[in-house]
């Protein structure tokens, strides 16, 4: 397999970020300290109203953790991108994200004109911003993903973060299955029980690479994936043929 | 937990009975009590409830189970909306567990989960769509249409991280009782899902009922 680095950079921790990704790009991303959490969302950029579905992509795919072989599903029975590799194992996607609220009532008071860009940002608000680059606002952010956060459920339904899953260099690597709008922040997870604000940075590489292969292993991890690779198919073929 | 409701049937201002495969949109007063009654066991209700104020503020799944720390809802669960807001509380309920993860079926999940060609089979977000579209005096428009409950679905998940669609806990006369916070949009789609053993293949009526805040 070949792919080329198109660029990386390190988003410090607490921010947030947006960028489009053609089909076929790679992203990967690294825990570089351990305990960081990458909130994102995921939009087809020619139909915004097409977006990340969280409870789609975990009840096609049967699973309730993300990991290798999983696909992030649109709300239109599309993949956005495949988990073609991952380290950490157990990602979340229930949770939501923190509040301005929820981070004061954890780590304290925190503002820009005090801390100037050491301010405590929450996972809410950076999404809203970003959502809101695009046309969007509040309406249209649903169920994101929590990248290197494991939150565990007990038999009585019972939801915790598992403080010691973090691992120092841990990496997931997603493949984009169609052109996809992605937002970003590097604000801590909403379960978090750090002491105090946590500010971890997450390493961001991103690749051209080949297209998934007719045997790949995401298309053929389950049957849902294959109908959904053709979904994709389908849609690439009538409608962004020759778009860019 | 279960709980049994003192409330009298024959005392409720509003009741009635929404058959599988259609919508029931309807303001809930704050102070009000909806119960949703399943009539012939281990019916899937999908269920949204909008702020009847701002219609912008919506449930949120995330947020209910977030500041609960527990996925199933059940008595004493308070819905949340996407601004942090108790919506309603749960305060009675004879099943157990409700599911809020597997979200609703649409026609484009069903090709993903069944086959390509079940793509012409009636689903939930095909009511609720419908049901925006012809109550568009809300304002509402398909990016409103987020992440639901799914009352009388139990979804549990497994130590190892993988999640079941187990057989219902629900039963014939088996309902869930809710307590409204605020004015609420409540948006039902009676799920018409043929392709899930959950329900036996079988999707059947329920009945909504409402009593007043009371004295």
């Amino acid at each position: 397999m070949s792919t080329t680095l198109i660029t990386s950079d390190t988003l410090p921790g607490g921010k947030h970020w947006s960028m489009l990704l053609w089909r076929n790009s790679r992203l990967k991303l690294t825990d570089v300290e351990g305990g960081a959490n990458v909130g994102m969302l995921f939009y087809n950029p020619f139909n915004i109203l097409e977006r990340y579905n969280a409870p789609d992509t975990l009840k096609c795919q049967h699973t309730f953790k993300l990991t290798e072989g999983h696909c992030l599903y649109s709300d239109m029975g599309r993949i956005f991108c495949s988990i073609v590799a991952d380290s950490f194992g157990w990602h979340d996607t229930v949770c939501g994200n923190t509040t301005k609220a929820s981070v004061t009532k954890k780590w304290g008071d925190s503002s820009y004109q005090v801390d100037r860009n050491d301010w405590y940002q929450n996972g809410h608000d950076s999404l809203l911003v970003e959502v809101t680059k695009y046309g969007l606002g509040r309406r249209d952010l649903p169920a994101n993903v929590n990248w290197f956060s494991k939150v565990v459920v007990a038999d009585d339904g019972s939801l915790s973060l598992d403080g010691n899953a973090a691992k120092p260099g841990a990496s997931v690597e997603l493949r984009f299955e169609m052109d996809t709008l992605v937002l970003l922040h590097t604000c801590p997870h909403p379960l978090s029980a750090a002491p105090t604000y946590p500010r971890k940075p997450v390493r961001y590489e991103i690749f051209e690479g080949p297209a998934a292969s007719t045997d790949d292993p995401n298309r053929l991890s389950a049957p849902e994936n294959t109908r959904g690779f053709e979904n994709n198919r389908i849609f690439q073929a009538g409608c962004c043929q020759g778009q860019h | 937990m279960l709980k049994e409701s003192l409330l009298d049937p024959e005392a409720a201002h509003h009741r009635k009975v929404v058959p599988a495969g259609d919508y029931w949109m309807h303001v809930v007063r704050k102070g009000e009590t909806l119960r949703i009654l399943d009539l012939e066991g281990n019916q899937a209700v999908d269920t949204l409830f909008f702020n009847a104020d701002d219609p912008a503020e919506h449930y949120s799944a995330c947020d209910t189970i977030r500041e609960q720390g527990n996925i199933y809802l059940s008595t004493g669960t308070v819905l949340m909306s996407d601004l942090c807001r108790p919506m309603l509380t749960i305060t009675a309920d004879t099943v157990g567990r409700h599911d809020t993860i597997g979200g609703a079926c649409s026609t484009e999940s069903n090709t993903v989960r069944y086959a390509l060609k079940k793509k012409a089979m009636h689903a939930c977000r095909d009511s609720f769509l419908l049901a925006v579209a012809e109550n568009d005096h809300y304002g509402l428009t398909k990016r409103d249409i987020t992440h639901n409950i799914n009352f009388f679905m139990y979804v549990p998940v497994t130590p190892d991280g993988k999640l079941n669609f187990a057989d219902g806990l629900s039963a014939p006369g088996k309902y869930v009782e809710m307590l409204a916070q605020m004015n609420v949009i409540v948006l039902i789609s009676n799920c018409p899902q043929l392709n899930n053993p959950c329900n036996a293949y079988n999707p059947t009526p329920i009945e909504v009922l409402i009593w007043g805040a009371g004295p």
